[in-house]
Formats: C-alpha cells, sequence, structure tokens
C-alpha cells in the first residue's frame, strides 16, 4: 500500500529561541497585578446555570481576564502555525472524523472487540452504567487491595463522575498528580479547561493557594519556585500511594491497547508506580486499528497547544509484571446521545480545547463560569445532554461565530449544534422567561410586516432620543457591555420610499 | 441484565443507521531524499530535549562522563555502567533516588522528535521518570519519518507498555511559563549510537 504525500520535514525548522512544546506561552505574558479571583457560575441545587452572571464577575477582575484571554489566544495561534506546517492537516481532519463515525456507528462491535483482546492480554475489563457504577467499581476494587491513598492523573470522565468528592466520603486519599488539575484540587475548585484546568488563575492566586495549603512562602509567586514545590511534595505521595488511575485518549480495538498523553509524565507515573493500575475510560473514546491511531496522535497535541505531540504519548495494553491492571469502561449517558440524531457526532470530541481557546465567549469569561464539566462551545452541545433544565441556558453563550468549528480536529458542527440546541430547548419549554417573552412578541413583529416597519422606525426614532437609562438597563440585555450603534437617520423603508424608480410597487 | 449487556443493547438500538465506511489511512511519506536525521534533531530540540555537544570526542565517552558525575546512576545498556543494579523484581518506587538514568531507545520518530521506550527498554517503567535525568541511546539507522510508519513497527502489539518520549517532563499550566521536570525526568540527553549489533 502506498501513501499520499506528505509534507517536506525538513522545512521550516523552528526558530531556536521559541522551543513550542508542551503548553507553554510562545510570547511573554505575566501577570502584574494582585486581584482577588473571581470564582465561578453559581450553582443552586438544580436551577438553570447563569453564565452571564459569572462572566460578568470576570470581566470585573481586569487582570484575570487579560491574562487569560491573550494565554488562550496564543494557544490558538501556536496551533495555527502547527497546522500551517503539515501539508495534509485537512486531509488529517477528514480522516479523523470519518474514523469516528464510523467507529461510533459500529460501536457495540468495537467495544466487543477491545474487550476481547484486552482480557486476552490479561487486562480485567468493568462496565458501568453511570457515574454511580463507575465510583463504586473503583472504590470496591480500592478495598480488595486495602488501598489508603490513590494517585491520578487528569480526567474529565472523573470529573463527571464526581469522583474525588465521592472517594473523600469513602476515607480514600486521591492525589491529582498534573499540575494544574492539582492546584484545583488543593483550591476546591473543578477544572476551567480540558486541557490547561488552573488557565484562569494567575501566579499570585497559586501561590495563594499553595501558601495556604502546602505552606509555601506566600510573597514568592515566582513560576519556577511554584513548580518545584509541586513536585517536592507530591513526589513522595506518589512513591508509596498504593493504586494509580488514568483515563485514556485513545482506545484501539484491534490490539486492546489504550492511551494516555500528557505533558508532565504523571500518568506513566500513576501507572507504573503503584501495583494496581485502573484506567477509567468513555466508551466514545474507541477507534478501530493501530494505523488511525497515528492521524488522531498528529492532530490531538497540535490542535490542543500547538504542540506537534505530548510529551509522553504512552501505550497501555496489559499489566505489569506482578502488577494488576483494571479498565472500567464509561456510559454516563453516552450511549443515550448516540441516538440524538442532531447531536450524535459531538462524541467524536477528542477532548482538545481548541475551540474553547479560539472562543470570544470563552476567552473572556473563564471556564468555570459554565458551571458545568464540560466549557466553552463543546460544553455547550454535551452539557444539556446531562441535564436539559440546569443547562438550559449555556447553548445561548455563545455569538454562532463558527470559529469553533472551522479548528475542531474531527470536525463536529459545533455552531450549529449550539443552535440545534437552542430550538430544542425552547420547543421543550427550557427557555429562561425574559428570552421567552422577547422571542413571543419579536415572532409577533416579524410575522407582521407592517407592524414591524412601524416598531423599526419607532425604535430608531426612540433610541435618539432616550435617556441613558432607558436603553442600558437590566432588561435590555442587548445594552450590557456594549454600546448600542447610532440608529440610522432614516429606515431602508423610508429611504426607499424616497429613492425607488417610479412605476414600481411597494417592496414585499 | 448485566451492565455490559445493557450499555451493548443500548448502543445497538440508538447507533445511527448510516452507511460510514472505514477510510483507507495513506502513510504521507515525505518527499524522498528527506534527510531524516536532520529533521529528528530539529523536531527533538525543538521539544525540548538535548543533544550535548560532542566535539571530536567519541559520543560514548561524553555520555559516560555525564553517568559518572552523578552519585546514583543507573544503566539499561552494556556500553555504559551505572552503579544501581536493576531486576525484573525491583519495587518501582525505589528508582526515586537514581540521579540519572541511561537507556537504548527501540526507535526514533523524524517528525515528532519521539524516542520509543517499551518494557524492554526499560526492564523497570518508572526508570524513564523517577531519574532526574534520563539519556537516550538512539542508532541512527532507526529513526523512521513520521507517526503512521511508527505505528507499523512490532512493538506496539507485542509489549504491554510502550511510550514515545518527546523530551522531558514539561508543565506550563501557570501562566504558561515553560517548566522542565514537572513531575518526571528534568532533562532528556539523546546520542547517536549505532546497535552492538546492528
Amino acid at each position: 500500500m502506498s501513501g499520499a504525500q506528505g509534507g517536506d520535514l525538513n522545512r521550516n525548522p523552528p526558530r531556536p529561541d521559541r522551543l513550542d512544546h508542551a503548553e507553554g506561552a510562545s510570547v511573554p505574558l505575566r501577570s502584574h497585578v494582585r486581584e482577588a479571583q473571581p470564582r465561578g457560575a453559581v450553582i443552586n441545587g438544580n436551577h438553570p446555570i447563569d453564565q452571564a452572571e459569572a462572566a460578568e464577575r470576570f470581566i470585573a477582575a481586569p487582570e484575570h481576564e487579560r491574562m487569560h484571554d491573550a494565554r488562550l489566544w496564543d494557544l490558538r495561534q501556536k496551533r495555527d502555525r502547527q497546522m500551517h506546517g503539515i501539508a495534509e492537516w485537512e486531509d488529517l481532519r477528514r480522516l479523523a472524523s470519518e474514523i469516528k463515525e464510523h467507529a461510533l456507528t459500529h460501536l457495540d462491535h468495537y467495544l466487543e472487540q477491545f474487550e476481547a483482546n484486552a482480557r486476552a492480554n490479561g487486562i480485567h475489563v468493568h462496565w458501568a452504567q453511570d457515574a454511580d457504577e463507575h465510583n463504586a467499581i473503583i472504590l470496591s476494587l480500592l478495598r480488595d487491595h486495602s488501598v489508603k491513598r490513590l494517585i491520578k492523573s487528569k480526567s474529565m470522565l472523573t470529573e463527571e463522575c464526581g469522583f474525588r468528592d465521592f472517594m473523600a466520603e469513602s476515607g480514600i486519599e486521591v492525589v491529582e498528580t498534573d499540575l494544574g488539575e492539582r492546584i484545583q484540587q488543593l483550591d476546591d475548585e473543578a477544572p476551567s479547561h480540558v486541557v490547561v484546568p488552573a488557565v484562569h488563575k494567575l501566579r499570585s492566586d497559586v501561590a495563594a493557594v499553595f501558601a495556604r495549603t502546602l505552606g509555601t512562602d506566600p510573597d514568592d509567586d515566582d513560576v519556577h519556585y511554584l513548580t518545584e514545590q509541586q513536585r517536592e511534595k507530591t513526589r513522595p505521595l506518589i512513591l508509596d500511594a498504593q493504586a494509580g488511575l488514568t483515563g485514556a485518549n485513545f482506545v484501539v480495538a484491534e490490539t486492546g491497547t489504550f492511551v494516555v498523553c500528557t505533558n508532565e509524565g504523571n500518568a506513566d507515573l500513576s501507572a507504573n508506580t503503584p501495583s494496581l493500575q485502573i484506567a477509567s475510560i468513555g466508551i466514545e473514546k474507541v477507534i478501530p486499528r493501530l494505523e488511525d491511531l497515528p492521524v488522531f496522535v498528529r492532530l490531538l497535541s497540535r490542535s490542543a497547544l500547538g504542540s506537534p505531540i505530548t510529551q509522553y504519548t504512552s501505550h497501555f495494553r496489559g499489566p505489569r509484571r506482578g502488577g494488576e491492571l483494571h479498565v472500567v469502561l464509561v456510559d454516563n449517558g453516552r450511549s443515550e446521545r448516540l441516538g440524538m440524531e442532531q447531536f450524535w457526532t459531538s462524541l467524536k470530541c477528542i477532548r482538545c480545547g481548541a475551540c474553547m481557546n479560539t472562543c470570544p465567549v470563552f476567552r473572556r469569561s473563564g471556564g468555570l463560569s459554565y458551571g458545568a464539566t464540560y466549557a466553552g462551545p463543546i460544553g455547550l452541545i454535551i452539557d444539556p445532554t446531562f441535564n436539559r433544565h440546569r443547562y438550559s441556558s449555556l447553548p445561548f453563550s455563545s455569538t454562532l461565530n463558527g470559529s469553533c468549528t472551522n479548528v475542531c480536529p474531527v470536525r463536529i458542527n459545533i455552531h450549529e449544534q449550539i443552535a440545534g440546541w437552542r430550538k430544542v430547548l425552547a420547543e421543550t419549554h427550557e427557555l429562561p422567561l425574559m428570552k421567552k417573552v422577547m422571542m413571543r412578541e419579536a415572532g409577533h413583529l416579524l410575522s407582521h410586516p407592517a407592524l414591524y416597519r412601524a416598531a423599526i422606525a419607532t425604535a430608531d426614532s426612540a433610541l435618539k432620543h432616550l435617556p441613558r437609562f432607558m436603553v442600558y438597563n437590566r432588561l435590555n440585555t442587548w445594552g450590557h457591555g456594549r454600546e448600542v450603534p447610532a440608529p440610522p437617520r432614516q429606515t431602508f423603508h423610508e429611504w426607499y420610499a424616497k429613492n425607488r424608480p417610479t412605476g414600481q410597487g411597494e417592496p414585499t | 441484565m448485566s451492565s455490559r449487556e445493557d450499555i451493548l443493547a443500548r448502543v445497538r438500538a440508538h447507533k445511527p443507521a448510516l452507511e460510514r465506511p472505514l477510510p483507507q489511512v495513506p502513510f504521507f511519506d515525505p518527499p524522498q531524499g528527506t534527510d531524516l536525521l536532520a529533521a529528528f534533531r530539529t523536531a527533538f530540540v525543538q521539544m525540548g530535549g538535548t543533544l550535548p555537544d560532542c566535539g571530536p570526542d567519541d559520543p560514548l565517552d561524553v555520555a559516560r562522563a555525564m553517568v559518572a558525575g552523578m552519585p546514583v546512576s543507573c544503566s539499561r545498556v552494556p556500553e555504559i555502567r551505572g552503579n544501581r543494579v536493576l531486576t525484573d523484581d525491583t519495587p518501582p518506587a525505589s528508582l526515586a533516588d537514581i540521579d540519572i538514568g541511561v537507556v537504548r531507545a527501540s526507535f526514533g520518530v523524524a517528525e515528532t522528535g519521539s524516542v520509543c521506550l517499551t518494557e524492554v527498554d526499560l526492564q523497570v517503567n518508572t526508570l524513564g521518570y523517577l531519574p532526574q535525568h534520563l539519556i537516550v541511546l538512539l542508532d541512527p539507522a532507526r529513526i523512521v519519518s513520521n507517526l503512521h510508519r511508527a505505528y507499523q513497527r512490532p512493538e506496539w502489539r507485542s509489549m504491554h507498555y510502550a511510550v514515545l518520549q518527546s523530551g522531558p517532563s514539561a508543565t506550563a499550566d501557570i501562566e504558561g511559563v515553560l517548566v522542565h521536570g514537572a513531575q518526571g525526568v528534568r532533562s532528556l540527553r539523546l546520542f547517536f549510537i549505532p546497535a552492538p549489533n546492528g
């Protein structure tokens, strides 16, 4: 089998002064002002999350907003540079999308194939319908092995499952080993981004968290110092943990392998140090063949961080000598989502976060403003599948500019699905009251042309003469955070009536 | 029904009845005559790896001197001697006090500057992570062009553990400031040395 020609590996060597790897920034960024960290969305039982309210508080912290915006936009630009260096980039996106859609439309087959091959290699395979069953399976494994402390690497699935809280209540100490995730754990806060969990925090925020929880110098916010302190404090916990847990980025049915990508090597430490190894894996992660894997590995880190590959791409196909390896395959709503005609392709997501980095709403409001496990554009289309009521306002936190769709490495039509969710939520009466009233009034106006024209002329005239407090108030959301444009001197219809060629009728 | 059966039944009931054939994945080979060694060197440095300058000296002598300068060293290669011996039963956590480890990579990948280390290369997998520094020997004849070629290698079908390491442990989780040695090795140094048995 001969292949298509690839790009020239000897072209465009990187500048030696710019080491574009891991999540490092390619431009000097640093915060200069100490400022209280804005916290995330208010969680109030099953009430709908008010993302806009939390976003306003984020914007009211200008140093946080500026750094967050600059940092994520830099990641987006690093991604673009990687994309331009690969001639076959669009081929890879097309292939990734086709492979995922094939795998999802044959998901039962590939799950069974993975299970059979993994078992043949000595892996114990468990199945969990939901978060509760996932947590119960792992707790029972930990109790069987008398585990007191579990070390783990970052996994969005375990965030979905409320794993840390559950283990804390069950008397098991859980230690996150990814720096960003560890910061979030010590601050008792959820990750704000799927790839860079503490990106919403400034160095001064981290210094305060570490001073409070690890006893570091509260006045030293040097990043090298903070990172080294975390290494020194976490290492002893890793060395005498009795179990290690990772997630998985990809699962290869053909070989029974699961693949974990990290920059810190913390997944390899978590998996290889204790004798009991566990992996929590969503059922949508499976791909058919080994030859499909490079398509995704080539896209993942380039899309996420603008780095050619993560520092560590680790492949687990069986237990270590003298060790035990358990895989928990978790559904937690995925099989239901598979049946949603408009939304099933959201299961193609490889959790790179590119849609977050490019999203103007996400960059200026911070991931915690969404009050959900998944933030940003991908969150807007996944979260309502978990809880349609609580996340009913999230699909409105988008400008529908389509940038998320353009950068998605597996070509999910994210912005179209966001629009689709708005429609579904309107049809199932999950719209917030204010939007409902506005939509009903707008619908009435738009279906009656004479009324519409009269209203527009009145509104334009009114805008000219109304005092500011009438335009910029709580009820007019379009006046929040922006200046309403100056109204035109005349409406189009007035202009047309004056200038239309004679003998032609009223425009329709 | 068990959870397994429930999940599979729901997947069967809900999976879209759409024709979605599995595509053939090309190899995307670079143009004929591409200098793979040069491409590997460039990518390896970009990923934060170190290629020590050996000048006119034998690279092995340079590597040996590095190892000799460290209090605790552990070598998995016959060309270089360390002072910590591993056995198949060495507890993984006991490698934490090693200052420098030495391993030979199964192969390298020019596209990404990655080296493949397997459970056989490492003997105890934590040798790739717990030492403060890691030296990797790579046979320049064992460099494949890109990841498509890399995944054609036999290691993926025989090993229980194999990793593509691309530079040292790195993080920039705080304000994007890149720091090496987040949890794993602080430096990854590479020497091009042909394998003794070809």
